[in-house]
């Protein structure tokens, strides 16, 4: 309780809000917001299950995993941008990221790669 | 020695401090997960035969509503910082800490049931497989009978009062089916009604038996790694947002700002996580 009534002495914004106006907190908003995200990715999840039940006469396994993934990945838009404020974030932590993506992207190229370099016969 | 931007940005990255260093914290973390990602690819895209149904659609889908709840009232404890409502950030952390711990329950409930999953490779060709209810053990030299709940190996030894005694095992009964060939085993999800009887298997009968853990195949070394390096992040991050949420809370009383941005980088961790466990449910449980 005294961490309350300390937390109620002082009711003002922090210093320097003004300067993230993308990071402007109004309480009621950012439950909304959630409420949004949550239903997105209960949708997201709901879809992805329905994916992987589709028959396998007409759907076989590489499409049925390209279309969850496809959906993953835009449930993690939704996770990062929303959640992560990556939709206002500063130049850089894109930066930051671009450069994380580039990476990580050419260490999974390097894998696919590697996957059509094996010397005749090989086993695995 | 006072830390330098702690609370206000730096000029030349726009960002506090260690709002910069969690990202490029995160960014290391994409490497790792990314990683073994790939070498999922790698090992998936080379298998002969690759498992389907193994795990439990239901609790997955539970962990992934689970994780994503408590990304949201993560971010709701952050908000409540940034509007001074510390009652409110307390109540929304303790829903974080209570959420990570209904994941690991469920999480290591799973593991449960996979540690105690045995599949046996009989005498005659077959495939007993199934959850172990008991395993008889006997004293060669007494005759005397001991139940054990789990299986401890082909003989144990017990020593009490200065006598040892060595128990070897006599009989296994699990809870499960015959099959004729391992790959009945593999796509669960196409086999409907999977009956499921109480098989006793003498010792005589069995050839090797084996549970479903790391080791059973490259499936469930995977299953494993993955979500076990996971654990560890759901853990790890539970234990800062349960200092924040306790001992660490004292700061909020000398310096607010920087408190908060305490608990937003700490968030930030925290739905990275989530943003792991959305690629890691359907890689492992819907494909």
């Amino acid at each position: 309780m005294s961490d309350l009534k300390t937390a109620k002495q002082h009711n003002t914004p922090f210093p320097g809000e003004s300067e993230l106006p993308g990071h402007t907190v109004d309480l009621k908003s950012y439950i909304r917001t959630c409420v949004y995200v949550f239903i997105a990715v209960v949708c997201a999840v709901s879809l992805m299950i329905w994916a992987s039940y589709l028959p396998q006469e007409h759907f076989n396994w590489p499409a049925k995993v390209g279309l969850i993934l496809a959906v993953a990945c835009c449930n993690a838009f939704v996770v990062a941008g929303f959640l992560m404020h990556l939709i206002s974030e500063r130049k850089m932590i894109y930066t930051v990221l671009a450069f994380t993506v580039f990476f990580a992207a050419a260490m999974m190229w390097l894998t696919l790669y590697a996957m059509q370099d094996f010397p005749a016969g090989t086993t695995h | 020695m006072e830390i330098p931007y702690a609370v206000q940005p730096r000029p030349d990255t726009g960002v506090y401090n260690a709002k910069m260093g969690i990202w490029l914290f995160l960014a290391s973390e994409v490497m790792l997960f990314g990683g073994l990602f790939s070498g999922y690819v790698l090992l998936r895209v080379g298998a002969d035969q690759w498992p389907h149904g193994w795990l439990d659609v239901r609790l997955g889908t539970a962990n992934t509503i689970i994780l994503a709840l408590s990304a949201i009232t993560t971010l709701l404890a952050w908000a409540a910082c940034k509007v001074r409502e510390f009652g409110k950030f307390k109540f929304f952390h303790a829903c974080t800490l209570l959420l990570a711990l209904s994941f690991l329950c469920i999480k290591g409930y799973e593991y449960h049931d996979k540690w105690i999953h045995y599949e046996i490779k009989l005498a005659d060709g077959r495939i007993a497989d199934g959850h172990i209810e008991s395993a008889i053990y006997l004293n060669p030299a007494t005759k005397e009978p001991l139940e054990e709940r789990s299986f401890r190996g082909n003989a144990f030894s017990t020593v009490a009062g200065g006598t040892t005694n060595t128990y070897e095992l006599a009989s296994v009964t699990i809870e499960g089916r015959y099959v004729n060939d391992e790959k009945d085993l593999y796509d669960l999800r196409a086999q409907k009604n999977i009956p499921r009887d109480e098989i006793k298997i003498p010792r005589a009968q069995i050839k090797s038996m084996e549970n479903y853990g790391p080791w059973h195949n490259t499936y469930l070394a995977l299953y494993f790694t993955l979500t076990g390096l996971h654990a560890l992040h759901i853990l790890g991050g539970s234990i800062v947002i349960g200092y924040l949420w306790g001992p660490g809370r004292r700061l909020w009383k000398t310096n607010p700002e920087q408190f908060t941005n305490r608990v937003e980088v700490s968030g930030l961790f925290w739905h990275f996580v989530d943003l792991v466990w959305i690629f890691l449910y359907p890689v492992l449980y819907l494909t």
